[in-house]
């Protein structure tokens, strides 16, 4: 009956999910009422510091619609919001991890933190109440600035009165030194890796409900990880039954790291749903994502390069000061450290680095992941200061990179990583013609005629996703398993559903999945459906973040594709009376090799489930299974960016004109969604380069709290992107041959970006830019040269 | 249940009667400004009064002397008015670039002018084209109505109707934005009349002010060069995250050389 | 106050009360349970909120339901066919990959309508331009851009909203 099929692994077949979004049936965590639906607001901190004197909930329980008032006293007695990740500093000592309060207790710590819920009738009762709560503030002085926030004579927890969360490092200082001392030329480079704010358009909300009839809880949340944020919850802060707890995160839309996070806000509507005895939902208004999302990057950073005179890099010392703002959120301490230095040796053969990291508490929003979390601050670094050596050496960038480039795998750096596979030539040489930097000199000429200044930048990225194995992170400090778990489903019809604990919040994995699995089992598309984001459905999940979701939850989805066939092979020889080993699985047949006696999936299928003639002494009935995968190492995407800005030097503006992508991403499944991955990336990555920066006051009020005063990317902000995916080396460690790719563009192209603005304001004296690049900033560094 | 009141008169008299006894109450125009500020907890009227049903406030009407536009033409209806294109091209340029398209389809010149935000477009149309501000008891000169930040000549009860603008010889706006709001950084409209030249600077100061050095250079020579050595001085200017006062006064000159180039 | 309001939405006729400060975003999401219209800022500055009023793009969030009496409301839901079809520019949008999260989809699908219906010949560029009243975080647009490009080869004249 069937015909040999396409293979579906590869081609860019349209999204599933695309009907319900694109005619508006999706489901978004606000857009579910539940019945006696009540709603949650909660009153935050005006102040970035300040003393709880004393709070008066007298006037907000007394207004009208208002179901109840809670204050962090109420609360006293539950966990802190924990961290999930244990930093040892230098000494040895643990990171400090003050208690992270899930409704201030004593003191606010930033403009933002809540402070009371009340539960109305409607949300616009609610918020009117809080604003009848009366609290007295005892205002501190605030410590905001990253750089000078340790040792600040304003202090943000008594635990950790110089501000210091931990100071950690890694590699061979001492090598380092020795390497600097044999050096025939250092560069050095200090820079700032912009703070930034996430902004999925979802702003962050949670539906919470209690049934007295089982004890149990509901919650519907804007989660990347359901059972991450259960496990967290019940097990650290609520002390519930994790099994009386169920977590759905329907349509999210978007997170880029930001809704990865246990927050304050869902914890307390749960906790409140069954002291009122009602369903209580809460949806962030804009300005709320501002203030308490936790927001990315927020690096001040010193690096060095130390070359021989042929420019072979010799060494890489690197200091940073990271701020974790004021409390540690649930991946925090992890992101400047293991997720960071372990990347300083780039697609370079760098024989020693080290790497110090100080980590701060400041009276700001908490800080954690942000597409990238990390690697792209490494990354930056690293293909800033390559560049700048280039420079100073008057040796061409390209070739600078290619004389350091790793060439032999597998290939250990000094900074704890072993990367399994790559080619960086052969993305580099891609990207040097898809950018036609052959063409570049006549397109400088022609800007020059209009009185414009061009620029070409160049970044050669690695990553390393696919998070992570268990016992390396155990290692390090995880306090969780970063296994995922799949489940394939085979109905008796042979349809198939799949459970999977990535959750997709755009990345399209109910297609993607579906084409890994549909062309294993050799079955159609529209006969597989792919199920996320529900712990009542969903056996366990670790979530979707680090570039994990195919590497990780793909491969132990593939692992369950290949039990089901295991046994649906030991099916078939029984009916076809034939040895488990002479039956062969291609094409959706079971079939004796070398014979036309086969059976197909769904006869298969059938049998299971109708098991008449069943060898029922040896195999249970039915056809579903399980797995779980841990990686045995990260995977590493690597690839190489070209940028050509356009500068106005009389108003200081910047315009990405060309912009060349090659990626390496392994194998890939669907090229048109990778792509769009890599395309969002890239416009988060230009963002950070050129239009975003989080700013606060000395006084720690923030001031770029809405879309008015933070600049997101528009679509007139943008050129066309040129993108390829290189044919790529596969991944050597997971069955897809997968590496992830939903962080590299955020990864790869801010530094591309600067580069190619130092490099055109270079005639004129400009060395020093620092992110983001707006006309302001850039005429100002045009006039200060000119002084 | 909300306590605010709704009223949406039928006539312009009685929608200045009403704004007249209730001081607390907003005119909504297009809204487009107005219901931001209440989000944010700026403002906090007692009651609208929505000009919607005033059609005889709706409208563009043109010939070889003047453009005159109702107070509630929608900024996407002069964008797009053949009109306009015709006789001022550039306040339809001017009108198609406000906003966003969906603010245009709301947003009116009225509401922009009455609301008088620093870093709104119109303004900076109004006063470099000597415009005439019809309102329901007079006719205010564009130098007489912008009085400072969120200011105007207007008083209580008193609704702008149209604005009438002179045909110029020539006239450009070049608008620099402010990255995230995409308002004008600085906005400068430069207008060549038979009796001169004016020059009007929106974004800069708390309301649009006319540009006098800039005016003079370019009455005696009507050409981009004439702004070379034109400085501004920062004196007074807005300064906020986006740009120093120094950058704001620095593009005035290098905008108002676009506009004529 | 409770302000008494007819008005069409989605070709239906809708007569209801509403409070003076009820904006048209609350009255599709909450009073007539269309939740495909998103609301995504404070600021009316992202929008995913975006319908169409008399057939111009209009952020919902931005104007009060009580301005809209008589006016004729469509959204995501109105102009998705009911035979399990999609309207040329939901198709397009499918076609070339632009979406991700779907968050910000309805708001940018209703703009790239009113855009094409009324510059059918825009280029590349002013589609970048007509579409800067709305946020979109995971796609970098390209793929909407080019998918408007396509939807304005299949949308005929007038047909749509």
């Amino acid at each position: 009956m069937s015909a040999v099929r396409a293979p579906l692994i590869g081609r860019s077949v349209e999204r599933k999910e695309d009907y319900r979004f694109l005619t508006g049936v999706g489901q978004y965590t606000d857009d579910i009422v539940l019945p006696a639906q009540s709603h949650g607001y909660f009153l935050r901190s005006p102040h970035a510091h300040a003393r709880l004197r004393s709070i008066d909930i007298a006037g907000a329980r007394d207004a009208p619609g208002v179901l109840a008032v809670y204050t962090g006293e109420d609360l006293a007695g539950i966990g802190g919001l924990p961290c999930g990740w244990l930093i040892k500093s230098i000494d040895g000592s643990p990171m400090k991890e003050p208690k992270h309060p899930v409704l201030a207790e004593g003191k606010v710590r930033y403009v933002g933190e809540q402070i009371a819920l009340v539960v109305a009738e409607t949300a616009a009762q609610a918020k009117a109440a809080a604003a009848l709560i009366d609290v007295d503030y005892d205002v501190l002085p605030a410590v905001v600035d990253t750089a000078s926030a340790a040792g600040n004579s304003a202090c943000v927890h008594d635990a950790a009165p110089d501000n210091v969360c931990y100071t950690w490092a890694i590699g061979d200082e001492s090598a380092v030194t020795a390497a600097f001392a044999q050096a025939a030329h250092v560069t050095r480079l200090d820079l700032i890796n912009n703070r930034l704010i996430p902004n999925a358009i979802e702003p962050r909300a949670a539906n919470a409900q209690y049934s007295a009839a089982d004890d149990s809880y509901t919650l519907y949340v804007t989660s990347q990880n359901p059972h991450v944020e259960r496990l967290l919850m019940t097990a650290f802060v609520l002390g519930l039954p994790e099994h009386k707890m169920r977590v759905i995160a329907p349509d999210v839309g978007g997170g880029f790291g930001s809704k990865i996070y246990l927050y304050a806000e869902e914890t307390a509507l749960v906790w409140a749903s069954k002291r009122v005895g009602r369903p209580i939902k809460w949806t962030a208004e804009r300005s709320e994502s501002f203030l308490t999302d936790a927001h990315g990057r927020d690096h001040v950073t010193t690096a060095e390069l130390a070359l021989d005179a042929q420019g072979q890099f010799l060494a890489l010392r690197v200091r940073t000061t990271a701020n974790m703002g004021a409390y540690l959120s649930t991946f925090a301490s992890s992101i400047p450290t293991i997720l960071y230095a372990t990347l300083l040796a780039g697609q370079y053969t760098t024989p020693q680095i080290h790497c110090t990291v100080q980590a701060v508490f400041t009276n700001t929003a908490p800080v954690d992941a942000y597409r990238g979390a990390g690697r792209p601050e490494a990354t930056y670094l690293l293909e800033r200061i390559v560049e700048l050596a280039a420079r100073e050496l008057g040796i061409d960038p390209v070739a600078l990179r290619r004389r350091n480039f790793i060439r032999s795998f597998p290939h250990a750096t000094p900074v704890g990583l072993t990367y399994d596979t790559g080619d960086y030539e052969a993305t580099l040489n891609r990207v040097l013609d898809l950018a036609d930097v052959a063409g570049y000199p006549a397109r400088k000429q022609a800007s020059a005629a209009k009185g414009l200044l061009r620029g070409i930048g160049y970044s050669c990225y690695i990553e390393a996703c696919g998070l992570a194995p268990s016992n390396i992170a155990g290692a390090l400090g995880a306090r969780a398993g970063l296994f995922e778990a799949g489940e394939v489903r085979v109905h008796p019809t042979g349809k198939v559903t799949v459970f999977t604990g990535s959750h997709s919040h755009g990345q399209g994995h109910e297609t993607t999945f579906a084409q890994v699995v549909a062309d294993r089992l050799g079955i159609s598309l529209e006969d597989v459906d792919i199920q996320h984001g529900d712990t009542g459905k969903v056996l366990f999940g670790m979530g979707t973040y680090g570039s994990r979701s195919l590497a990780v939850g793909g491969s132990a989805i593939v692992k369950a594709v290949d039990k089901i066939i295991s046994k649906g092979r030991k099916i078939a020889a029984h009916l076809l009376e034939a040895s488990d080993a002479d039956v062969e699985f291609e094409n959706g047949e079971f079939r004796i090799a070398g014979t036309d006696r086969k059976k197909t999936f769904a006869e298969i299928a059938l049998t299971a489930y109708v098991p008449h003639n069943y060898p029922l002494d040896k195999l249970e009935p039915g056809l579903n299974e399980n797995a779980f995968y841990d990686p045995t190492n990260f995977t590493y995407p690597a690839g190489s960016y070209v940028c050509e800005v356009e500068v106005d030097p009389e108003t200081g503006t910047v315009r990405v004109d060309r912009f060349s992508a090659s990626d390496d991403f392994g194998n890939v499944i669907n090229p048109m969604i990778v792509e769009g991955q890599v395309q969002g990336g890239i416009a988060q990555g230009i963002g950070q380069a050129l239009l975003e920066g989080c700013r606060y006051n000395e006084d720690g009020q923030l001031l770029t709290g809405s879309f008015t005063d933070y600049a997101l990317p528009r679509a007139d902000d943008l050129p066309n992107l040129d993108i390829e995916l290189s044919p790529g080396t596969p991944c050597t460690h997971n069955p897809l041959g997968a590496k992830g790719c939903g962080e590299a563009g955020a990864i790869g192209s801010p530094p591309a970006v600067i580069n190619a603005l130092l490099d055109a304001l270079a005639p004129l004296g400009v060395s020093r830019i620092d992110m983001p690049a707006t006309p302001h900033r850039v005429w100002e560094a045009i006039a200060r040269s000119k002084r | 249940m909300s306590a605010i009141a709704y009223h949406r008169p039928a006539s312009v008299a009685e929608a200045a009667q009403l704004a007249q006894s209730e001081p607390d109450a907003r005119i909504l125009a297009g809204g487009q400004s107005l219901l931001p500020s209440m989000k944010l907890g700026l403002l906090a009227p007692t009651a609208f009064i929505d000009l919607g049903a005033l059609g005889e406030l709706r409208g563009i009407r043109g010939d070889r002397k003047s453009v005159t536009l109702g107070a509630m033409t929608s900024h996407t209806a002069v964008g797009e008015s053949r009109a306009v294109i015709e006789l001022l091209p550039a306040l339809a340029k001017l009108a198609a670039g406000i906003g966003d398209p969906q603010v245009r389809n709301r947003g009116t010149i009225g509401g922009s002018l009455a609301n008088s935000d620093p870093a709104a477009d119109y303004p900076a149309a109004v006063l470099a084209l000597n415009a005439t501000i019809h309102t329901n008891r007079r006719s205010v000169a564009a130098d007489d109505f912008f009085k400072g930040l969120f200011e105007t000549a207007l008083g209580a009860g008193e609704l702008i109707t149209a604005v009438q603008f002179p045909v110029p010889r020539s006239a450009a706006y070049v608008k620099f934005r402010q990255p995230a709001s995409r308002f004008a950084l600085v906005g400068v409209f430069v207008a060549q009349t038979s009796a001169g030249v004016r020059v009007a600077v929106t974004g800069a100061g708390p309301c649009a002010f006319r540009v006098k050095a800039l005016e003079d250079v370019l009455s005696r020579q009507f050409a981009p060069r004439a702004c070379d050595g034109i400085t501004i001085s920062p004196d007074g200017l807005n300064e906020d995250i986006h740009a120093s006062a120094a950058y704001r006064a620095h593009l005035i000159p290098v905008l108002a050389r676009r506009a004529i180039a | 106050m409770a302000v008494p309001i007819e008005m069409i939405v989605n070709g239906k006729s809708v007569a209801t009360e509403v409070d003076a400060d009820t904006l048209l975003s609350t009255f599709l999401r909450e009073h007539l349970r269309l939740t495909g219209t998103h609301v995504g800022c404070d600021t009316a500055s992202c929008g995913a909120c975006t319908v169409h009023v008399g057939g111009r793009a209009v952020k919902s969030c931005n104007v009060l339901t009580a301005q809209l009496a008589g006016q004729d409301i469509t959204t995501i839901e109105g102009i998705t066919p009911r035979d399990g079809s999609l309207h040329p520019m939901q198709a397009a949008f499918k076609a070339c990959h632009g979406l991700q999260c779907g968050f910000c989809t309805a708001g940018m699908v209703m703009s790239a309508i009113d855009l094409v219906l009324h510059h059918p010949h825009a280029t590349e560029e002013e589609i970048r331009h007509g579409l800067e009243g709305n946020l979109c975080r995971c796609t970098g647009y390209q793929n909407i851009v080019k998918a408007v490009v396509m939807a304005a080869k299949t949308m005929d004249g007038g047909q749509a909203s």
